[in-house]
């Protein structure tokens, strides 16, 4: 489907915790590649390891065996190519929304003059549906505003790269499904290539391009699922028999490793 | 009825009561009047001492006060910090913080005085004491509390360690600064009360112990009330410095 070149690249990936002798492993050897303006959503039971997948590609942790690699590069720490979203939103509270989008733009990684900070952090405000609140404090904000605040924040400095992890997991099912659109019709605009961690196979299949199914701890790839349907997306698409289809057969798949999941605990209390 | 006027007798109402009460004691005839001297008594020697001794016993208290506790946070802040940041440190700090806060600073007055003397040296130690400790806690306590998600978030965007220093933990602690600073004085306040009676001059503490060689129990008074309203103003400026600083905050102080 894509034929753009390698962005994201897991080369045999491994990560264990503890000591050795309560050794717990929890991302056992993944290959895989996330291509240029890819989206690419990773879904599995949860307290799997995806979001240690992506903790990784942004840098906050280092694979115990393997490499992880941002165009050919091992990835060595956080830096602003990568915009991360969390399900917490992390707005800062002490600063107004304006003052939020503009927090990246202050910093000496990628300091502009204050005028075009200003243009910017206007642009995304209107973008993000923000303009009326530009002075206001975040805990004034619904979760739905507080997640565009934190979507603005992190394409004010332009990143090449957008991970997140269960961006919307904290929203009701009607702003979870605006910010969806909404996350659609940004990414049309100014392409990314996108790795999204959720455990919502709608979610997933609603807006990526590939779905990779992850197996219960120690995880490993199930299945690479390509999404046979093209951009832009429009709502329509939930009632479409092939994503009917694709749906059953993508939470088959996550409902086993579940069950693999409950097992396994099962076993280790025994 | 406007709604000034009424929060004023709603602020006033329980001082009214206090007077009314202490009245009641005096006329009760439970305890001798002479043992309580009746409100407006009071009120008469504070009037005499206003032009007397009383400003400058306060000047003097206050500015040990305000001295101590200075010195006391201007210390309990960095090193709070580094308590709050550095967990490896904290381990084996955290036993000793604890013990030399467990002791009262009033019981070290006598030591103080053996190395310090009885001049405003040992005074500013002692407070400083009590402000530094009693400061050094809140700060290290708020600063790991601090949710790791926002420096996560500053290094996605770009900040170095001295840029999420300055701009994302700083402006975090600053709430924990101003509740150390209120904790401090009112500890510093109970403290410099305690060392001004067993060694001053002047001072608050040195009128109550004036007054009280003398069995003046309405000076003794004056003396308790005055200490009471100074704190309460330091508090009630400090609380509106919080509102102006923490404005952002879910809730107010």
């Amino acid at each position: 489907m894509t034929t753009g070149r390698v962005r994201i690249a897991f080369e045999g990936v491994s990560v264990a915790f503890g000591p050795p002798d309560r050794r717990l492993r929890v991302v056992d050897d993944v290959s895989y590649a996330i291509h240029d303006g890819e989206f690419v959503s990773v879904i599995g039971p949860s307290g799997c390891g995806k979001t240690t997948m992506l903790n990784m590609v942004a840098g906050f942790m280092q694979p115990t065996a393997g490499r992880v690699l941002l165009d050919g590069k091992p990835v060595t720490g956080p830096g602003p190519d990568r915009g991360v979203i969390f399900q917490e939103y992390g707005v800062f509270p002490w600063l107004t929304v304006r003052q939020n989008i503009e927090f990246g733009l202050k910093l000496r990684a990628n300091r502009r003059p204050a005028a075009e900070r200003a243009e910017i952090a206007r642009r995304y405000m209107r973008l993000m549906g923000l303009e009326d609140f530009a002075d206001a404090w975040p805990r004034t904000l619904s979760g739905g505003m507080r997640q565009r605040l934190a979507l603005a924040r992190a394409y004010a400095v332009r990143p090449q790269f957008l991970l997140m992890d269960e961006p919307f997991g904290a929203l009701d099912a009607q702003t979870r499904s605006a910010m969806q659109n909404l996350l659609l019709e940004v990414l049309r605009t100014e392409g990314k290539t996108v790795m999204l961690i959720t455990h919502s196979v709608e979610e997933a299949l609603y807006l990526s391009s590939r779905i990779v199914v992850m197996t219960a701890r120690p995880t490993r790839i199930r299945e690479i699922v390509e999404v046979p349907f093209g951009y832009p997306r429009a709502e329509a698409l939930h009632e479409q028999p092939e994503f009917g289809r694709l749906r059953s057969h993508l939470r088959d798949l996550v409902m086993q490793e579940y069950a693999a999941q409950a097992r396994q605990r099962f076993a280790v209390t025994d | 009825m406007g709604p000034g006027v009424r929060r004023a007798a709603l602020i006033l109402l329980p001082w009214l009561a206090i007077v009314a009460l202490w009245y009641g004691v005096h006329h009760s005839g439970l305890i001798s009047p002479a043992l309580v001297p009746a409100p407006h008594a009071v009120a008469a020697r504070f009037a005499e001492l206003a032009t007397g001794r009383l400003p400058l016993d306060i000047l003097m208290s206050t500015r040990r006060v305000v001295t101590g506790v200075a010195l006391g946070i201007a210390l309990a802040v960095p090193a709070g910090f580094v308590l709050g940041w550095y967990r490896q440190v904290r381990t084996f700090v955290d036993p000793l913080v604890n013990f030399f806060r467990a002791l009262p600073p009033i019981a070290l007055i006598p030591l103080v005085i053996v190395y310090f003397g009885v001049d405003e040296l040992a005074k500013t130690v002692i407070l400083f004491y009590a402000a530094f400790f009693a400061g050094v806690i809140v700060m290290y306590e708020g600063i790991s509390q601090i949710s790791p998600i926002y420096l996560r978030v500053a290094r996605t965007l770009g900040a170095s360690d001295s840029e999420i220093f300055l701009k994302v933990v700083v402006p975090m602690t600053v709430p924990h600064m101003l509740t150390a600073l209120r904790v401090a004085l009112g500890v510093a306040w109970a403290t410099l009360v305690a060392s001004e009676l067993i060694a001053a001059q002047r001072g608050l503490g040195a009128l109550i112990q004036d007054a009280a060689s003398f069995f003046q129990l309405d000076i003794i008074y004056v003396g308790i009330i005055s200490i009471g309203f100074i704190a309460l103003a330091m508090d009630l400026a400090l609380r509106r410095l919080s509102r102006r600083l923490l404005a952002w905050q879910e809730r107010m102080a």
